[in-house]
């Protein structure tokens, strides 16, 4: 693979950019491979990069349905933060954070990092409470919060409705400055080109369509190119958790809704930073091409279609508006959905399952896509040793029957009332 | 968006509805643990049709179990909840 760099740039102006070629290549699958890789998005191809690059190991397959990065890798918000309040967590997107603040140079891959600061608002005393305990919590464990007054959060975001009488009084905030956004695209391209340059074969439109068992482990997939063996399976599919880990036989703390966002037309920057509220189910950024990128509830009803619900839209737009009243001229350009994996305590599942050799990373509900290096490392991790990384073992499969559920939001075993 | 047929209105916007729990998922009181385990905390999930508790929460607050299809949205059947509904 040869490296991108301002030098290589400079010598393609006098070959006519000739020297550019495919970033990764189109194999064809192999009678086995040590571990294959169920799912070409984000997290699956940056699970085979740190396999390869990490753990050492070459003989990996990344198996797609469609195409790479086509799911909720492309079908997101592509928010970039760790600002939970339970150690499990915030020590798990912490440790992303850090890869994310180093990915373009570690991929020789442009991801568009933009640590723009993403800010959590404040609507009561009870939420600035709320705010203050998850910043208190984040410092303990040396990651940065900071929490704002009124006039802070005037001063950044001069065009949120700050006045007494505006729907949703602004009474300060929380905000993670080394937090802000990426390029989706970019991260599972720049996953791809790694992982593929380390020897691994990325398969796209091939559909597992069943394991092959022997007794009870898992030995190999049934594919729509044919059988292959593996010595460790891994489910890596979001959404489609539940339906591949059926064919294995298990059912999941997994229930699939859909998750709605959309984009208006591209303007001047108005947006300064990751705009989230503690009382409202509400996100507003700023894409570097200038269109305002709007996020609200998932579908709070189980769904596999890739699109949105026009009730939610509205629901998104409306608070979106009422927070910042400048963004009622603008015309909406495109929405567009994905099929969240919603766990039962809103946390991730990494880790092995009941059948031998076969693992499942899952349950991301709406907040995959700032995980994406943190949960390839981790999972990586997984299947190259067998065990969980420390970071990654309160999240495993069981927790739920031992009662030790990591539920941020508080709610209980309900995925639809997240 | 929907229109879901309840039993007692007729057919009504998605908007006067609220999405419960499936029909599996329904713990009946004298379950053993590995049974209640599994109705508390897992799910069939199939991208495919389900049995599903709805409930018409803006309209007659009843309790409903839909049959609809999880990837065209295509509901099959609403039934009111009754003791022959739900186990």
């Amino acid at each position: 693979m040869s490296r991108y760099s301002a030098f290589s740039l400079l010598r393609g102006a006098f070959n006519g950019q000739s020297h550019w070629k495919p970033a990764w290549r189109h194999p064809d699958p192999k009678p086995h491979y040590d571990i294959i890789i169920i799912g070409g998005g984000g997290h699956g191809l940056a699970t085979a990069y740190y396999l390869a690059k990490v753990h050492g190991l070459r003989n990996i397959a990344v198996l797609e349905k469609g195409w790479i990065g086509g799911g909720n890798t492309g079908r997101n918000t592509t928010i970039v933060r760790s600002n939970y309040r339970q150690d499990a967590l915030h020590n798990f997107f912490e440790f992303g954070l850090k890869l994310w603040h180093g990915l373009s140079d570690d991929l020789n891959y442009n991801v568009m990092f933009s640590p723009r600061g993403a800010l959590t608002l404040g609507h009561s005393d009870a939420d600035m409470v709320t705010l203050a305990q998850r910043g208190d919590a984040m410092r303990c464990d040396g990651i940065d919060a900071e929490l704002l007054t009124r006039d802070q959060v005037a001063k950044l975001e001069p065009l949120l409705d700050m006045s007494r009488t505006a729907r949703f009084p602004i009474e300060g905030g929380l905000i993670q400055r080394r937090g802000g956004s990426a390029r989706h695209d970019a991260v599972a391209w720049g996953y791809a080109r790694g992982a593929d340059s380390l020897g691994v074969d990325i398969i796209q439109k091939c559909e597992v369509t069943g394991f092959v068992r022997d007794g009870d482990a898992i030995v190999g997939v049934e594919t729509t190119r044919g059988r292959i063996g593996a010595g460790r399976v891994g489910i890596c599919v979001a959404g489609h958790s539940g339906h591949v880990a059926g064919l294995a036989g298990l059912r999941l703390p997994i229930e699939s809704q859909t998750l709605q966002a959309m984009v208006t037309e591209g303007v001047k920057p108005m947006i300064n930073t990751v705009i989230m509220t503690q009382a409202l189910h509400c996100y507003i950024s700023q894409s570097d091409k200038g269109g305002i990128v709007f996020g609200g509830d998932p579908d709070n009803w189980p769904s596999y279609a890739q699109r949105g619900n026009p009730m939610i839209m509205e629901n998104a737009v409306a608070q979106g508006l009422a927070l910042v009243p400048a963004l009622s001229r603008l015309r909406m350009l495109r929405t567009w959905s994905g099929v969240t994996d919603m766990s039962f305590d809103g946390s991730p599942i990494i880790g092995e399952t009941p059948l031998p050799n076969l693992y499942l990373n899952g349950g991301w509900c709406y907040g995959g896509f700032k995980a994406t290096p943190a949960s390839g490392w981790t999972y990586a991790h997984t299947l190259a040793t067998g065990k969980p990384h420390p970071l990654n073992a309160p999240f495993s499969l069981d927790r739920f029957e031992r009662g030790a559920t990591i539920d941020e939001t508080g709610s209980g075993p309900m995925p639809s009332s997240r | 968006m929907m229109q879901i047929a309840c039993p007692h209105c007729g057919s009504r916007a998605q908007q006067e509805f609220m999405y419960e729990r499936t029909v599996d998922s329904v713990v009946p009181l004298d379950a053993p643990t590995d049974k209640a385990m599994a109705a508390l905390f897992t799910r069939t999930n199939p991208r495919g049709p389900d049995d599903e508790i709805w409930r018409h929460t803006y309209g007659c607050r009843a309790w409903m179990v839909v049959t609809r299809h999880r990837v065209t949205h295509e509901i099959t059947a609403v039934r009111a909840v009754g003791p022959e509904v739900l186990p």
